[in-house]
């Protein structure tokens, strides 16, 4: 319920920052995120302030909160790329068998193979740093994990006998997929997609972290981590409050696969 | 005949598992004309689920395989069609009542959808709403009111379930019904409803329906002719009159006998001895031999034919050659 709830804020606060940007033409956003302030670089916690200032003097908390959005929707989309596409690897997988599933598994146990953060960071130096280069490469690496879960999923519906009988009214093969088997095999693909979120928004900031991801002077926590490292003898909150929002959202994201995978599957529970 | 609808010919299905070659059928020959009911009766394991998933195609392959024979509908062999064919034939032409009512309806779909699937799938040039309007009146049809259209299955009894499933099969309006033991998981006061319904709309629709079971008493009550398999094999196979009239095979003998009867006082239900062979491990000559009280050496060392007596009525035994009239069954 807590990772829930951390989770519904994080939303809300991306989509607020969103209409504050679109109401005011960014200039909200270029005033009071990008723009520096050098008299106040590092400046602690204070009044005006509440998280302090970064080694721009620009305000943390602003820079937080517009951070949020990258990371939510960064990670969202790539969630959803790897999803679908794993999804309807791993369908045809489990559905087919034979060659299709062993052609396929095996492609997906050579990607499973490679780390998936050095695969990731392959992608990016391969096809040089832009938003959707980093998007494409997490997504990528999640096709595996999505496939295999699709397939054990597809290959405990597929034997029921309803799966027959839809065969027996004369549907195809697609329509049994997508209207028979996929719905029924929902539960486990919902609980991987939440937990898959917390690991592709840390995959994010672990790239823009390396230099690889977001580029500034867009907000974003890992790359506002990474800069920060060089001040955490002076000023602890540049580095201690990204980090801390990091971990906050990764937690709630796992807390809230963890109760989502216990209200969908009852049988794991305790 | 022109009005036959169905004919099996020779069909011989094989499972090959890692513990052998199971022959699940052998060498079934089958009749059904427009509008009769056959009777399928044997017992678990004797080939009935087979023959009816054969007729449709859906054997599971592997390691199911259908290795021969003919299974002519409207004197064209469904075994030569393409699957996108097949498919225009399951549903419309012929469909399939199955046996569990809880685990044949899609749990995540609500029933009327399932239905209306059917129409939609037969007919792609109908508008959503005459398939819904359709849809609504197949619900109707089984006795359940059209409001129940968005409802989900685990919303329904097993009863109501089961009409369901005969709206599904119903609702292609099909030429032959295929009805795998249909209330076998249903309680006793439900099984005479749902028979009594599936009769009425099939004779609404002169549909010709394969009925599966081991109740004798539900295909005495539904059915105009009825073949009994054992082990894979048509043992008898005659119109209800002649069977249940003048038992020819000692295993229908057998069924009989362990009927129990209304008015005598029986203690114990009298069961024919013996197991069913091992499937991949059948006999070599009759496969009835080992529990058959007239088991002679012949019927060791060779299979008998399916032979016809004189009035059509056919069996798979030594002891009736004499009454054979000829000698191709």
């Amino acid at each position: 319920m807590i990772g829930l709830a951390f989770f519904l804020f994080l939303i809300a606060i991306a989509i607020t920052t969103l209409v504050i940007d679109l109401a005011t033409g960014n200039e909200f956003y270029r005033n009071n995120v990008i723009n520096q302030d050098l008299f106040g670089r590092l400046q602690g916690p204070s009044k005006e302030h509440l998280f302090g200032q970064d080694e721009f003097g620009r305000d943390m908390l602003l820079r937080m909160i517009w951070a949020v959005r990258y990371s939510l929707f960064m990670g969202s989309a790539a969630v959803i790329i790897g999803m679908v596409c794993g999804g309807v690897l791993g369908a045809m997988s489990g559905y087919y068998g034979k060659t299709v599933d062993a052609v396929i598994m095996r492609a997906m146990d050579i990607l499973l193979a490679i780390p998936s953060m050095l695969l990731a960071t392959a992608i990016v130096a391969a096809l040089g740093t832009s938003l959707f280069n980093v998007l494409l490469a997490i997504a990528i690496s999640y096709i595996p994990s999505f496939a295999r879960t699709v397939r054990a999923a597809v290959l405990t519906v597929k034997d029921q006998e309803f799966i027959e009988a839809a065969r027996a009214i004369g549907c195809h093969d697609g329509e049994i997929i997508f209207k028979y088997i996929i719905p029924n095999a929902m539960a486990p693909i919902i609980v991987q997609a939440t937990m898959g979120l917390a690991g592709a928004i840390l995959s994010i900031a672990g790239l823009s972290f390396l230099g690889l991801g977001i580029q500034p002077p867009t907000p974003e926590w890992g790359a506002m981590l990474s800069n920060a490292r060089q001040y955490i003898r002076d000023a602890w909150h540049v580095t201690v409050i990204p980090g801390l929002g990091i971990m906050l959202t990764i937690l709630a994201l796992n807390l809230m696969g963890d109760g989502l995978r216990d209200a969908l599957d009852p049988r794991l529970k305790d | 005949m022109s009005d036959i609808l169905l004919q099996i010919k020779d069909l011989s299905i094989v499972y090959a598992t890692e513990d052998g070659v199971v022959q699940a059928l052998t060498n079934a020959n089958l009749t059904l004309r427009q509008g009769e009911t056959l009777g399928l009766v044997g017992e678990t394991g004797a080939g009935k689920t087979t023959l009816a998933r054969g007729i449709m195609r859906l054997i599971p392959d592997p390691p199911g395989k259908i290795v021969s024979g003919e299974i002519l509908f409207e004197e064209k062999d469904l075994l030569r069609l393409s699957i996108k064919e097949m498919r225009k034939y399951r549903g419309s032409q012929i469909s399939m009542i199955f046996q569990d009512p809880m685990t044949s309806l899609n749990p995540v779909m609500t029933v009327g959808d399932q239905i209306r699937e059917v129409i939609v799938t037969h007919h792609p040039e109908m508008s959503r709403q005459d398939a819904r309007k359709h849809a609504e009146d197949m619900l109707e049809m089984v006795g359940i009111t059209a409001t129940r259209y968005n409802d989900y299955p685990h919303q329904f009894s097993g009863g109501m379930k089961q009409r369901v499933v005969i709206a599904i099969a119903l609702a292609g309006e099909p030429r032959l019904l295929i009805a795998d033991e249909p209330t076998t998981a249903l309680d006793v006061t439900i099984q005479a409803q749902v028979l009594e319904m599936i009769h009425a709309l099939k004779r609404k629709s002169n549909t010709a329906m394969l009925l599966i079971t081991h109740d004798l008493g539900v295909v005495a009550q539904n059915c105009d002719s009825v073949a009994i398999i054992y082990a894979g094999e048509i043992v008898e196979y005659g119109t209800l009159r002649q069977v249940y009239k003048n038992v020819l095979h000692p295993y229908t003998e057998g069924l009989f006998g362990s009927v129990p009867s209304l008015e005598s006082n029986a203690r114990r239900l009298a069961a024919i001895d013996g197991m069913m062979p091992d499937p991949t491990d059948l006999p070599k000559g009759c496969k009835f031999v080992d529990r058959c009280k007239y088991a002679t050496d012949r019927c060791r060392g060779e299979v008998p034919r399916l032979m016809e007596m004189a009035d059509g009525h056919k069996v798979r035994c030594f002891r009736h050659e004499s009454g054979e009239v000829n000698g191709n069954g």
